[in-house]
């Protein structure tokens, strides 16, 4: 138990500032290469960017707790800018709302969405096949989340549009309270004023994800107040992360022409086509965890009530756990074991909604598009902590 | 692992001992006096109990022991005859069984809970003496209906101490406490329960608030575990693939349709995430996951071919992969 310990590498470099935020993966590298724990000076934070460690952190929440919220500061000492979500918890308080969303979001529950998720899924592709140029994030990525994951959960039209707004705002809480941070708040109390009262059970329909949230309520497992922060949860973490794993996939498909011709002869490859787009370019690249008791990572010792950086977009490119063409999209490689959807307690429960919403776009687009290519530069979005494009032009060949 | 589709072993009973209100231990050796194959904490075996009847038993002895297996047999009075054909054995009582397979394995982890109810403490047995050779922390907590019902619970709490074997009997301190045991998950501690579905049930409910994939589970039907079916080898016809594909009796489909050059996205590979799911065109699955509720694996229309088979007396499956 007296293993050695040695001072975490320190480094100068800023993962928020501007150029590592629009292209992490230069600086991510230098991270990963730095050794297994590093001393970031920038934000005051320990950093672990290897898959072993941030399969480690992510594992361990006893040790790594969530309740000092995802973002830079403790917000057990300060209170934070919302009450604290189911993300922003610990068991034993986290472990009834997961109870209540996991009973809710299954395998068995998500199945029954193929069939209405798939017809917003062909007219938008259809409409997009008869032009040979779009705008993949705008006319595709941006849209399709907003058309079916909002009658999912089961909100009314009203209010529809602080979706986005909202979840932007929430994601870059993650990150300091910078210019984005501060840009992304400019309307917040009325985003989040209106997010929030369609998360109360008179607002939802009776047939969605949200109602069945409240009746968790009813038979005793969670509180009013829980059943609305799930249903907020929901509506916060389920559109900007999809919408970014889409325009993700397709930023990647675009550059593999070779891919997309097998995907072509193949589509029931699609679902690993978007687990290994997910890999190499994760839609939420890095949060933090609060360090509970002193412990030793990796060598170094972490004091209690210290902030760890988790970037999960850099261990899913470790080279160590994916080999030396880790940077590369490969359609053969198995990318199960990537840490996109977070692992472990946290692990993402929208997961299977945000595969199916995938895969159904993607193998859409694959009917009615026989070739897909980048038609200039796309825009990397500035964010604090998810990765995405806000634009990306492409030219097609209609099927 | 060699062993070809139902290849039996000839055994002999070579003690009976009563261990509990309506339970029997057997142990069997090899007839030709030879070791067994070396099996896994959580294995089993196929009881041929006559009239073409056959059981499945948990191993409750230890896989360091080759030279006997035991199994503990609970009596169930409306069973379909196997329990009862197996509490009639006495000692010197040639049978034939298979070499131990196993549905229930036991993974690395720091920590263990392990959660029985009744009959369903067997194969747990071997899991705790395994995680106690490791040195992992671990506790079982052992329920039943009262002391006198419950086999090997003094046993297990003389060899391992109270404070590690919790002896739950409904008639002195009622019913497992479910919430109490699984309302505060501990980080790298996986949980391994048996007993009856109805047990099962409530600890699957409680454990979604736990990590994905910290619950293993094995479920008791009547006296004996699944649904009473061995792992008979059968065909898969891969409808989109346009090949057919034979499982053998130690490979599940993920395995044998893998084989032929055919992917199907996969991530746990032990029944728990879901990940796996595929749509049934005909033929009837046996489920073996954790992940479907009891509505899906009555439907039949999807299974999880990492764990899940045909059913017994269903030659062939037809997926849409
Ligand atoms: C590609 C799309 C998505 C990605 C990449 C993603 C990523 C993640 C990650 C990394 C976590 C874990 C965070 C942590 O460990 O602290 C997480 C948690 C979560 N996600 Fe997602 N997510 C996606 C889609 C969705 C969708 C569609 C929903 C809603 C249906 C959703 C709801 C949630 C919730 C409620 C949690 C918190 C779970 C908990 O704390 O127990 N996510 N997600
Ligand atoms: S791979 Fe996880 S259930 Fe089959």
């Amino acid at each position: 138990m007296t293993a050695t310990t040695h001072e975490a590498n320190v480094l100068g470099d800023d993962p928020f500032e501007t150029a590592n935020l629009l292209d992490p993966y230069p600086f991510l590298a230098k991270l990963r290469d730095a050794g297994a724990v590093s001393y970031l000076e920038a934000t005051g934070s320990y950093a672990v960017a290897g898959y072993e460690e941030v399969y480690e952190v992510l594992t361990d929440f006893e040790t790594y707790i969530s309740s000092g919220g995802l973002g830079p500061r403790d917000i057990r000492q300060d209170s934070g800018w919302r009450p604290p979500s189911i993300l922003e918890s610990d068991p034993p308080i986290h472990t009834v709302m997961r109870r209540a969303l996991t009973g809710v979001i299954n395998p068995g529950t998500v199945r029954a969405l193929r069939e209405p998720f798939t017809p917003p899924a062909i007219e938008l592709t259809e409409q997009l096949a008869q032009r040979d140029r779009f705008d993949a994030i705008t006319d595709l990525a941006e849209k399709y989340p907003l058309r079916v994951f909002p009658d999912a959960v089961g909100i009314p039209d009203e209010g529809r549009e602080h979706l986005l707004p909202y979840g932007n705002m929430v994601f870059n809480a993650f990150g300091p309270e910078n210019y984005i941070f501060k840009q992304a708040f400019a309307h917040g109390d009325e985003h989040a004023a209106a997010v929030m009262r369609n998360c109360e059970r008179e607002n939802l329909n009776d047939t969605g994800f949200g109602a069945r949230i409240w009746d968790r309520v009813a038979d005793g497992l969670i509180t009013e107040q829980q059943a609305t922060l799930l249903v907020r949860a929901l509506l916060s973490a389920g559109v900007d992360t999809t919408i970014f794993g889409i325009g993700n996939t397709l930023s990647v498909l675009a550059r593999y022409p070779e891919a997309w011709a097998r995907l072509r002869e193949n589509p029931k490859l699609a679902k690993f086509a978007v687990d290994e787009a997910l890999r190499l370019e994760s839609p939420f690249q890095k949060f933090h965890r609060t360090v509970a008791v002193d412990t030793v990572l990796g060598g170094v010792h972490l004091p209690a009530g210290a902030k760890v950086l988790v970037f999960v977009g850099a261990a899913n490119r470790d080279p160590r756990k994916w080999g030396d063409n880790a940077d590369d999209f490969d359609l053969d490689r198995s990318a199960s074991g990537h840490v996109a959807f977070g692992m472990g307690l946290h692990q993402c429960v929208g997961q299977p909604i945000a595969r199916l919403e995938m895969e159904i776009v993607l193998q859409e687009l694959l009917q009615r598009v026989a070739a897909i290519e980048p038609d200039g530069a796309p825009v990397p979005i500035l964010h604090n902590v998810l990765r995405g494009f806000e634009s990306l032009p492409v030219r097609i060949t209609p099927a | 692992m060699t062993a070809s589709a139902g290849a039996t072993i000839e055994a002999v009973v070579d003690t009976v001992e009563i261990v509990a209100d309506q339970v029997v231990s057997l142990v069997l050796r090899r007839t030709d006096g030879q070791p067994f194959q070396p099996w896994q904490p959580g294995a089993h075996i196929d009881v041929h109990v006559g009239d073409g009847l056959v059981r499945q038993y948990s191993l409750c002895s230890s896989p360091e022991e080759l030279d006997h297996l035991r199994i503990g047999v609970l009596h169930v009075p409306d069973s379909r005859g196997g329990s009862k054909a197996v509490h009639a054995l006495l000692a010197g009582t040639r049978l034939t069984i298979s070499e131990p397979r196993n549905n229930f394995p036991l993974r690395d982890s720091r920590r263990y809970l392990f959660i029985a109810g009744g009959i369903g403490i067997t194969p747990l047995m071997p899991m705790m003496e395994a995680a106690d050779r490791a040195g992992r922390e671990w506790t079982l907590i052992y329920g039943g209906r009262s002391r006198k019902t419950m086999a090997f619970a003094q046993q297990l709490e003389d060899r391992y101490g109270a404070d590690r074997v919790r002896i739950v009997a409904e008639d002195e301190v009622g019913r497992l406490d479910l919430d109490g045991i699984l309302g505060m998950p501990r980080a790298h501690m996986l949980v391994y329960a048996c007993g009856p579905g109805g047990m099962l049930g409530a600890i699957e409910e409680r454990c979604m608030g736990w990590p994905p994939g910290a619950l293993h589970t094995e479920r008791f039907v009547a006296s004996s575990l699944g649904a009473g079916a061995a792992n008979e080898p059968f065909e898969v016809e891969l409808a989109r693939t346009g090949t057919t594909v034979t499982v053998p009796n130690d490979k599940t489909i993920l395995e044998a349709v893998e084989e032929v050059g055919v992917r199907v996205l996969s991530s746990c590979r032990g029944g728990l995430c879901g990940t796996c799911e595929t749509q049934i065109i005909s033929g009837e699955p046996e489920h073996r996951d954790a992940v479907l509720t009891e509505e899906d694996k009555e439907a039949g229309e999807v299974m999880l071919v990492c764990v899940s088979r045909a059913a017994a007396g269903c030659p062939r499956l037809v997926l849409d992969l």
